[in-house]
């Protein structure tokens, strides 16, 4: 166990921003949210999946909707209590903890403040280690643990409870109730034991997001290359360094979809890079091979400050480093990663893992 | 004939004009008391020009100095926040992203109450009047007048804050109330953070303003004055007392105006070389584009429609180091014209190595002949590249564009920029923004999400432009001349339903008084 203070927390949502592979909300009002908890209730505790009991209930926390509206429409700070403790009761049992259902992006941070307010433990884990935009696209899924019970508040005071056949129907049901709540709700779902957790939840990415960010914090402050630093931090590979050239948008599906291409430079000169994002970037190719998709994580930063850029932010002439990253290992097995294979983002390609792709070179 | 001044951190700009002719310009430095430096400049300009004070129909005023006091915490008084939107947005209060020194100064009394409004133009709780009238009662009795008022949504709708405004009113006559919807944009802590800003400001406005009036009348120039605001436009000297933190960033935003003015093109690169920085923007139907980011105030996040720029540390000050060959970006910045080696100094600067290539003539040639030609010739490459490079940074599209150059350190250009269609050195671009002052139009804007389930798309866009077009002619357009110059939609991610963010700006001429 260790705690977390407010210097951590800016660590971490530098990291999430990260893994958040360019989706997955800006994490400046969940950092807002933990820091002020954190200054109000003390530090949190954050407690290793080894540290806890088997047996012990963790529930995880987060939000969703719309980012645009949440930037506007503030949290309450009590919706999010009271998802978290409409499914204590529901499942009858005292949730031990909380934690992030996603390592990138928003939610990763937004778990801090309910272990914060209610003084119970943060667990150092989460179900993606990276962002997705569906409730079913977890680890989690995969390994048989259900979304259901589903608990989802607004500052009303609303509380849905939700029992389903499937974690896809959570998805289908909370989306178009969400927007009733005003493209804003709070939720509390997967509910795991600990047990369960050591083997389905992807360890240690609170920490990872933290080293992350540190890394970069550290680089910039010695004027070190914080493009190499992050790349170093994630285990990742540096894929690209160019000139954004064209970016082109769409809706597809409720779903902000698109492109980007880029012109290599320096040692990349010649060269011609094709990214496609759908709310996260989802596939690179580059001189049209594939060199990278998900489930592995893609980061697209700006060559100078190697600040991650969202989808929203890609425009024409950045210069940006795109890194690539293997995604947690649990992402390779059969059934999770059919949920998040490129043939279900409609790409037509076999997944290669971005290490083989990339070994040696 | 109009004037436009240009109060900068270093140097007050003047520029005298008859429609579209420089009359006569100034350099003067920027004094501590404002007012002042305007004066000196003032006088020389119309002295220069030998016309009478009376012929003069305008003056226009860009300046920095309420940026500054907000950097540099000084003359802010103490304000109160009402926000609306219980039970939403408690986690984070006003005031809660600032830094704690200012945020003290500045009183941190900000109070809570029910309202707010969804996305969609529903209500997120009933309004209670008598809440409000309780919170402006504690306002009072705490001594405060000056008061910012925010709602959640209020860009879709804002009557909860006009009428919490008439309330206030009721029991704090004087009340100097800022509402947020006035002011901003979509998301609410720096839509209200602005307000706090404005509200903070108004008294310095009130003295600066009045300053700025009372060296007008010294001068016997009886014409209106006005201000330039961070978008390029003019508000007169009473809405300026109203919308101080409008002014922010005006600096860069009248350089590019008056680079458009002077070389006639609506769509270009502006690279605006300094002393010390260069700073490249683009113009798009005549005005800056504007950055998509949160900007920082002093310690706080604000989402003004700031001119998107670049800066790279090159200008005619700056440092030459020759093995390896470095240009910049440290300077000798103002000392320029003591330090650099043609001004007798012994410092090897930008402009010495310009002057020693031959392309100017400018101080002493002779102490910079002894320079390498190879050294000469490495350094102007390199500073061509720095400037290619920033401004492929800032374009839209791979297309050729005109790249104008302005500013005091405009002979660093020498060659070609590649991707430019030309580069135009436009007469008088020492003062350009002195000029983009003098020539500021006025406009409006709106800034709203619409849903198109109960609208046609056409009918938005109507509604937006109408919206944009009324606010311009509030803010001293004359109805004939409002032109639409720019429109933005953006969908929103995650939400079925067509809810659409539609961003209008309309623009048009003053009336003339």
């Amino acid at each position: 166990m260790r705690l977390l203070y407010e210097e951590n927390i800016e660590d971490i949502a530098l990291g999430a921003a990260v893994l958040g592979t360019g989706g997955g909300g800006d994490p400046y009002v969940g950092k807002l949210m933990a820091r002020e908890a954190v200054r109000q209730y003390g530090p949190v505790e954050l407690y290793s999946l080894d540290e806890l009991d088997d047996d012990d209930l963790i529930v995880p926390s987060a939000g969703m909707g719309a980012p645009i509206v949440i930037v506007e429409k503030l949290p309450a700070g009590d919706d999010m209590i009271r998802a978290f403790k409409a499914l204590g009761r529901y499942s009858g049992r005292e949730p031990r903890g909380t934690m992030s259902i996603e390592a990138g992006g928003l939610n990763s941070i937004m778990p801090i403040y309910v272990a914060a307010r209610l003084r119970i433990p943060m667990v150092d884990c989460d179900g993606m280690g990276r962002a997705f935009p569906e409730i079913q696209m977890t680890i989690f899924t995969a390994h048989g643990i259900t979304a259901s019970p589903f608990a989802m508040s607004d500052e009303r005071g609303n509380v849905l409870l939700m029992d389903t056949v499937s974690n896809k129907w959570v998805e289908t049901f909370a989306r178009s109730c969400v927007v009733h709540m005003g493209a804003e709700g709070m939720i509390a779902l997967y509910s795991a034991t600990v047990k369960q957790l050591k083997e389905a939840a992807i360890h240690g990415t609170i920490t990872l997001a933290e080293e992350i960010g540190a890394t970069v914090r550290n680089a910039r402050r010695a004027e070190a290359n914080p493009v190499d630093a992050v790349r170093k931090a994630v285990g990742g590979f540096l894929l690209f360094r160019g000139k954004i050239t064209d970016v082109d948008r769409r809706i597809e599906g409720g779903w902000n979809r698109g492109d980007a291409r880029m012109a290599g430079i320096d040692d990349f000169e010649g060269s011609e890079l094709l990214l496609d994002f759908q709310n996260e970037h989802l596939a690179v190719r580059i001189n049209g091979e594939f060199a990278a998709t998900v489930p592995d994580l893609i980061a697209v930063l700006d060559s100078e400050t190697g600040e991650p850029i969202t989808t929203e932010a890609l425009r024409y002439g950045m210069r940006v480093a795109v890194i690539a990253f293997p995604c947690a290992p649990q992402w390779r097995e059969p059934a999770a990663l059919e949920l998040a294979h490129p043939r279900y983002f409609g790409y037509d390609v076999d997944y290669v893992p971005v290490e083989e792709r990339y070994r040696g070179g | 004939m109009r004037i436009g001044v240009d109060v900068g951190g270093t140097n007050t700009d003047a520029v005298l004009m008859d429609g579209a002719n420089v009359i006569s310009s100034t350099k003067t430095p920027t004094t501590a008391n404002v007012s002042e430096g305007i004066a000196k400049a003032l006088s020389t300009v119309i002295a220069d020009s030998g016309i009478e004070a009376a012929a003069i129909d305008g003056v226009m005023i860009g300046t920095t100095h309420f940026t500054n006091a907000v950097v540099e915490r000084k003359h802010l008084t103490p304000t109160a926040c009402i926000r609306l939107g219980l039970p939403a947005t408690v986690c984070l209060p006003p005031m809660v992203d600032w830094p704690d020194d200012l945020r003290d100064m500045v009183g941190g009394n900000s109070h809570l109450a029910h309202g707010g409004h969804e996305f969609d133009g529903r209500e997120i709780s009933a309004y209670q009047p008598d809440e409000v009238r309780e919170i402006a009662r504690k306002i009072r009795d705490a001594g405060l007048s000056a008061i910012a008022i925010s709602s959640v949504f209020s860009p879709v709708n804002s009557t909860f804050e006009e009428q919490s405004a008439e309330i206030v009113r009721e029991l704090i006559p004087d009340a100097n109330i800022t509402l947020s919807s006035e002011i901003g944009r979509i998301g609410l802590l720096e839509r209200e953070n602005a307000a706090i800003m404005n509200s903070c400001l108004r008294q310095l406005a009130a003295r600066t303003v009045d300053g700025f009036k009372a060296a007008l009348d010294e001068l016997q120039i009886t014409a209106p004055f006005y201000i330039s605001q961070n978008d390029g436009t003019l508000m007169n000297a009473d809405f300026a007392k109203e919308y101080p933190v409008l002014t922010f960033a005006s600096g860069p935003t009248n350089s590019m105006r008056g680079a458009a003015f002077l070389s006639g093109l609506r769509d270009a690169i502006v690279v605006d070389v300094g002393g010390t920085t260069t700073d490249i923007g683009v113009l798009q139907h005549g005005f800056p584009r504007v950055a998509a980011l949160a900007v920082d105030i002093g310690g706080v996040r604000t989402n003004f429609r700031m001119p998107d720029t670049y800066s790279i540390g090159l200008g005619g000050g700056s440092l030459i180091e020759s093995d390896p060959l470095k240009v910049g970006p440290r300077s000798v910045g103002y000392e320029l014209t003591e330090k650099a080696l043609v001004f007798g100094g012994d410092i090897l600067t930008a402009t010495d190595v310009i002057v020693a290539g031959g392309s100017e003539d400018i101080g002493d040639a002779g102490a910079v002949s002894h320079l390498d030609a190879s050294l000469v010739a490495a350094v102007q490459a390199r500073i061509m590249e720095m400037i290619t490079i920033a401004v492929d940074r800032m374009k839209t599209s791979a297309t050729p564009v005109p790249v104008i150059v302005v500013g005091g350190g405009s002979i660093l250009v020498t060659g070609a920029i590649e991707g430019a269609s030309e580069i135009i050195k436009p007469d008088h671009f020492p003062v350009a923004n002195a000029i983009g002052a003098a020539i500021a139009q006025v406009g409006g804007e709106c800034d709203r999400i619409f849903s198109l389930a109960e609208l046609s798309r056409d009918e938005a866009l109507d509604q937006a432009k109408s919206e944009a077009s009324n606010r311009a002619v509030n803010a001293g357009a004359n109805a004939d001349s409002i032109e639409i110059v720019d429109v933005e939609e953006v969908p929103l991610a995650y939400l079925p339903g067509n809810a659409t963010r539609i961003m209008v700006k309309a623009i048009g001429d003053l009336v003339e008084a």
